[in-house]
């Protein structure tokens, strides 16, 4: 890691002030993403910004939904009784990632914004649009058999955010409370917060330098009630999706009133599909409407020649997600 | 719903019962009697301000033992732990929060050493493997790990009692399934999983007897 200044801050304003003064400076909350990237040298800061004295904690129901502190960890919300039963996806989403060390630490702001796991952005041996721009994407026609299908461009195949949580996030309507400076609050859409590979590979988020995540909030909703998140992987435990599955339904009398559907594994970003919704709502529960939302899903997928096997493995998988919640 | 996560079906897992809501008692006040008073307010590194650069002395309490020692910010808890303090017990396999061989307790929680700075880690109360035994009685995880012969080269062995302990605390030992599914995060290269499977879950059913 390189020699960098650390700092303490007792307030959100005093944590963004610092960051205004040194805006090649870095928050550091749980540390788990931050650390193994400055040790890589995938990233580097002069300054460090500890934030884990900030009053950013809790998990409360507000009108707006539940409202969960940034700063909270991933296993105190996995494991918290509200999120288990108004959001077992989320909850689900949470305990199926990384491991309970990991999860004990991580932040949920820190977690929404980890980095790609491709390996060629992990090794600065390699050349990578996403970390010197320009310079190449070796995994175009190298080892991209767990890179990204869906979203993708001629200039980079990650799958920007390997997680899971923000799967979840995103199929049910989650928003994120940012600010910039004190005063400044702004609510911004998971679904909007990711960026597609465009021209500005190096930016992955709306976020503005120094801008602090500071809250999410769910949305309460029957669909999030009745959901479940489906993770596969190459091995049974501690690994990274290859496709996973957030799904909520909504059923009633057998039709389907209400759907919400995210892929992750399988996206440049964590993949809402409203195109699966639509194939969903209004039809019958069965099989046949689930396979015809799991065509629609992965209708657009660009796959290549080591990841085509994650078309048919995201169909499947959302399928049976899909049934495991429709019961 | 029933998993490896949650097995005991519909129940939240949070649920109280007995056992955990036992240990959780007997670990508070365990920890209130550790822990110096308020120490994370007292010790906070006064307001605004305090810029630490450069090598710099801080305050660890390890093992129930304040120390003191001087590192630069970007010298991660395990480092300081093997490095300075001569507790070489815990150990730095992959130094990227992927094997667990670092694992500490800290408060009470399974942690990564080698993905937290020291510098962090101030006014907390950390645990590591030299901390559990009581003078030469064996903490009943290590007792278990060499009955049932959870090793063989050893290198991963004190993360895995640090995580198996903390794993029967939090009431994730339950079940074998549940079990392997809360201890993933440690790896053994040799491959010792059923022997450290046994321990663990022998352990845990001690727990749940007393």
């Amino acid at each position: 890691m390189n020699d960098f200044s650390y700092t303490q801050a007792a307030t959100a304003k005093e944590a963004t002030d610092l960051r205004k003064a040194t805006p090649a400076g870095a928050y550091i909350a749980g540390g788990t993403t931050l650390l193994d990237l400055m040790k890589a040298h995938l990233a580097e800061h002069p300054q460090l910004v500890d934030i884990n004295q900030l009053p950013l904690k809790g998990i409360e129901q507000t009108k707006d939904g539940l409202r969960i502190g940034a700063l909270e960890t991933m296993s105190d919300v996995g494991e918290h009784p509200l999120v288990v039963q108004q959001y077992p996806a989320v909850s689900q989403a949470l305990l199926l990632a990384a491991s309970p060390q990991l999860r004990n630490m991580a932040s949920l702001g820190g977690n929404i914004l980890q980095r790609t796991r491709c390996g060629y952005f992990r090794d600065a041996a390699f050349p990578c649009n996403k970390r010197v721009p320009g310079s190449g994407c070796p995994a175009l026609d190298g080892d991209h058999h767990n890179l990204a299908i869906l979203g993708v461009s001629d200039s980079c195949i990650a799958n920007s955010y390997p997680g899971d949580l923000s799967v979840a996030l995103t199929a049910f309507d989650a928003v994120l409370t940012l600010e910039k400076a004190k005063g400044k609050q702004r609510q911004v859409p998971l679904t909007e917060f990711y960026l597609l590979p465009g021209n500005t590979l190096q930016r992955e988020t709306v976020l503005e330098p120094g801008e602090l995540i500071v809250a999410i909030t769910i949305p309460a909703a029957t669909h999030a009630q009745r959901s479940t998140y489906l993770k596969v992987r190459e091995r049974s435990s501690y690994a990274y999706a290859l496709a996973s599955a957030a799904v909520g339904l909504d059923v009633q009398g057998g039709t389907i009133r209400a759907a919400r559907v995210a892929l992750g594994g399988v996206g440049a970003q964590p993949w809402r599909s409203r195109e699966a919704e639509r194939v969903l709502t209004g039809q019958p529960a069965t099989e046949a409407t689930f396979r015809a939302a799991a065509a629609a899903a992965l209708q657009g997928a660009r796959p290549r020649e080591h990841n085509r096997y994650k078309v048919e493995l995201a169909q499947n998988t959302l399928v049976r997600a899909l049934q495991q919640v429709a019961g | 719903m029933s998993s490896d996560l949650f097995p005991n079906a519909d129940t939240p897992p949070l649920a109280d019962n007995s056992r955990r809501s036992f240990l959780k008692q007997s670990g508070g006040i365990l920890g209130l009697a550790l822990a110096p008073p308020l120490a994370s307010q007292a010790e906070r590194l006064t307001a605004y301000s305090k810029v630490i650069q450069g090598a710099t002395d801080i305050t660890l309490r390890v093992n129930s033992q304040a120390h003191t020692v001087r590192v630069e910010p970007r010298v991660t808890l395990l480092d300081t732990l093997r490095e300075r303090l001569d507790l070489t017990g815990t150990k730095k396999g992959c130094d990227h929060g992927q094997c667990g061989a670092c694992t500490v307790h800290i408060n009470g929680k399974r942690t990564l050493s080698c993905l937290t700075l020291a510098v962090m880690q101030q006014g907390k109360e950390i645990t590591t493997i030299e901390g559990l035994a009581k003078g030469d009685e064996l903490h009943p995880m290590q007792a278990a790990f060499i009955k049932h012969d959870g090793l063989q080269c050893g290198y991963c062995t004190p993360g895995q009692i640090m995580s198996g302990v903390a794993c029967v605390q939090e009431g994730h030992a339950t079940t074998d399934a549940q079990c392997r599914e809360w201890m993933s995060g440690n790896l053994c290269r040799c491959g010792a999983y059923p022997n450290i499977l046994a321990a663990v879950r022998e352990v845990a059913s001690q727990s749940s007897k007393g």
